[in-house]
């Protein structure tokens, strides 16, 4: 390491409110998710140039695109979004409180727990023992070092939470009788939603799927696992919406020139959040035998009130951004567009994502709509939608945050501003490109998960629509590639960055008129899990007893897979693997710091 | 709490949107009768060929223009007549026809592309939707869940003339 990184280092160690001991665990923690978002890119790349019958599975070492498509999904959908969140929202919780967190154990163990889990994950799905997609619906059966893997993942994420909780408690020691700060409230609002949101994932892969990839159980019921992933499986888009949520709310409006709206709204935005964001899963089953009608139309309504939130967000974000824009000079009915900071590439490809997020939202609401939802469940109707949400509105606004995110994390400028900038455009344009064709096809009939390029039963009309989602996936690859070109760059960057701090939004309306009862997180968490128990309790009774008649089924391999001594034998190599790099990694730790404060005495 | 004018407006603009939504979709199933998916009975998929009516798949003319249609999924074909090696339904102009399917293995997707037929077969229940057949003309059947690698090769048709 040169002697400029030590200078910067040393800089941030002066300023930041979190240890150098915290602070690599998630630095780590991103890289870890930036990683992903590498290689889970790079595979939904092969995927949109299959639709034109360019098939590269074998040059790029994958034995199909379902195999590949496992990769995608879990990659970018889990690995990626638990990982940012998991770094992001602990950073803003040190931020918040104005504090390290309570336990630098449990940073780092979140980091570590997280990295067994992508590789204990990784393992079985390179080695095409695994290629059930992120949804590994039963009784698609992987190999059990899958299951760990999702187990690991979740329980990173479970760590980040009760060290934001002890944080908190720590907090309140500290400053008794103070108001959370809205930072630190939004950030744990969002982990507690999704502590009570993992519980169904929780139970679907501790309970059956793992024991049953092991052998000691020898049959599963589909449905009823079905419903329990569900039950995580809705609320995790708020898991990777809401983090985002934290930079538009609470970051973004500083970044733009402009106030946060109100303290109370944001806190009222962020609790019904947490009430409503579990309580709607089977309107993901619409369409399944298994469930009474009536159930499923409970659903429908829980789902449009959690768009409530949202709807709210829209208009508090449009204000924000206005009165920024005519603070900054602008006049006129849409004049003040022009005036937004459009060369900061965090704000651009924010403001971009956020565009996107409106069609990415009303396409949610015609998922939603139970009748209208025959019309494109499981249709390529799906993924145009979800590459709005979760692809755009998320990804490339962490693209955006990681903008001023790394810089303030490794002391380092950014790099290529301007490349930077295009990304955003470029991403923004090749999404809706590629939406546009995934749209039109889930309507034309096109089914989603699905190698299209080798259907046997290809309709005409898809053709404009594949090279539409080709052309878009293309675009959308570039403009990753500019993403790692702009990071790579500034990790190696010896130009320190100017700025070094968290940009925080103030309040117009600040917190002295916010209701006590919008504070207490506790209490809201209990009525989300009575919503809860309302919502599932009467299919829980009513379905039982389980069906457990279904045996494990291996569809993509067409030999058999290797002898499951051989795969224990390998992924405890991993762990071991792991372990070692571990210690080896704590002891250069310990000797980079040790050094470091010899440098400063 | 301080709430704008402009955003109280907004608010109940929004709440009524939604409203009307769901109000829109409610007449959607009691107006114009359009439903769902329900519980059509439990089935062990190990023993589904053996299972009535699943043992004898292919069309049944049980009334005047109505049609049982039983279809067994399996990776990676839907078996719509006892001949295996067909993959057409046959049905007559104005024909409703009732389609029930299950599963012997895995997840599959029952979608008739211009139609409003979407289930999920989950090997375990058995899936039942309807569909009146209006227009002359040939409908695919598409699985429209993975199943496995041999997932994109997996549809039937309905011939209707």
């Amino acid at each position: 390491m040169s002697a400029t990184t030590f200078t910067a280092a040393r800089t941030i160690e002066q300023t930041a409110s979190e240890p150098m001991a915290q602070r690599w665990a998630i630095r780590w923690q991103l890289y870890l998710g930036f990683i992903a978002l590498a290689l889970g890119g790079l595979v939904g790349l092969l995927q949109a140039i299959e639709r034109i019958d360019i098939d590269l599975y074998d040059e790029a070492g994958l034995a199909s695109y379902y195999q590949g498509l496992t990769l995608h999904g879990v990659l970018l959908a889990l690995v990626f979004t638990f990982t940012f969140g998991n770094a992001f929202l602990s950073l803003t919780t040190i931020r918040g409180f104005g504090r390290p967190l309570a336990s630098t154990a449990l940073v780092q163990g979140a980091f570590w727990t997280a990295l067994a889990g992508v590789v204990l994950a990784a393992y079985a799905i390179l080695t095409n023992q695994a290629s059930v997609l992120f949804t590994f619906y039963p009784p698609l059966k992987a190999h059990s070092t899958f299951y760990l893997g999702a187990v690991f993942l979740v329980l990173s994420t479970w760590l980040v939470s009760a060290n934001q909780l002890l944080t908190w408690r720590a907090w309140k020691r500290e400053h008794p009788g103070e108001r959370t700060p809205l930072l630190a409230f939004a950030s744990i609002a969002t982990y507690l939603m999704w502590d009570l949101a993992s519980i169904g994932i929780a139970i679907e892969v501790v309970g059956f799927l793992l024991p049953w990839s092991l052998g000691w159980i020898n049959t599963v019921d589909p449905q009823f696992n079905r419903t329990l992933f569900w039950f995580t499986g809705h609320p995790i888009v708020y898991f990777w919406l809401l983090p985002v949520y934290v930079s538009w709310y609470l970051i973004f409006p500083k970044q733009v020139g402009g106030k946060l709206y109100s303290d109370g709204l944001t806190r009222l935005v962020f609790i019904l959040f947490l009430v409503l964001s579990v309580p709607t899963g089977l309107h993901h089953q619409y369409t399944d035998p298994g469930i009474p009608v009536w159930m499923k139309s409970i659903h429908l309504f829980t789902t449009f009130a959690v768009v409530f939130p949202s709807l709210i967000t829209a208009f508090t974000l449009m204000s924000v951004i206005e009165s920024a824009g005519r603070a900054r000079g602008g006049r006129g009915l849409i004049g003040w567009i022009r005036h937004l900071p459009w060369g900061d590439p965090s704000v651009s490809a924010q403001l971009l994502a956020m565009l996107v997020f409106l069609l990415g939202g009303t396409t949610g609401i015609i998922n939603a709509s139970y009748t209208v939802n025959k019309v494109v469940h499981n249709t390529a109707f799906v993924p145009g939608h979800f590459h709005l949400t979760v692809g755009t509105a998320v990804g490339l606004s962490v693209m955006g945050i990681s903008y001023w995110l790394v810089p303030y994390l490794t002391g380092n400028a950014l790099y290529g501003r301007r490349l930077a900038v295009a990304q955003g455009w470029l991403y923004a344009i090749g999404v809706l490109v590629f939406a546009r064709g995934q749209i039109a096809g889930g309507l034309n009939g096109m089914p989603r998960r699905t190698a299209i390029g080798a259907a046997t039963y290809e309709l005409s009309s898809w053709n404009l629509e594949n090279w539409m989602t080709a052309i878009g996936g293309v675009l959308m690859a570039i403009a990753g590639l500019f993403f790692f070109i702009v990071m790579v760059g500034t990790l190696l960057s010896r130009k320190p960055a100017e700025k070094l701090e968290i940009p925080v939004a103030e309040a117009r309306f600040d917190s002295t008129r916010t209701l006590p009862l919008l504070d207490r997180l506790g209490f809201w968490f209990v009525i989300a899990a009575l919503l809860v128990v309302l919502a599932y309790g009467p299919f829980f009774i009513a379905y039982l007893p389980l069906n457990l008649t279904s045996p494990g089924w291996n569809v993509w391999q067409v030999s058999g897979g290797g002898d499951t001594w051989v795969d224990v034998l390998a992924a405890g190599w991993v762990v071991i693997a792991i372990g070692a790099f571990a210690w080896f990694w704590r002891l250069l730790q310990g000797a980079v710091f040790e050094s470091r404060r010899l440098g400063r005495d | 709490m301080h709430i704008e004018r402009l955003e109280k407006i907004f608010m109940v603009l929004g709440g009524i949107l939604l409203a009307v939504g769901i109000a829109a979709i409610g007449a959607s199933v009691l107006a114009a009768d359009v439903h769902l998916p329900a519980p059509s009975g439990r089935i062990d998929p190990r023993t589904v060929r053996t299972t009535p009516p699943f043992d004898q798949p292919g069309v049944r003319q049980i009334g005047p223009n109505e049609y049982e249609a039983v279809i067994v999924a399996y990776i990676w074909a839907f078996q719509v007549s006892p001949d295996i090696s067909s993959n057409e339904i046959h049905v007559p102009v104005g024909a409703n026809v009732t389609f029930k399917v299950t599963s012997t293995d895995v997840i599959h997707g029952f979608m008739i592309e211009r139609t409003d037929v979407n289930a999920m077969i989950i090997p375990g229940q058995v899936t039942e939707v309807s569909y009146t057949f209006d227009k002359p003309g040939e409908y695919l059947i598409i699985c429209h869940e993975y199943c496995g690698t041999g997932h994109h090769t997996m549809f039937a048709k309905v011939i209707v003339a």
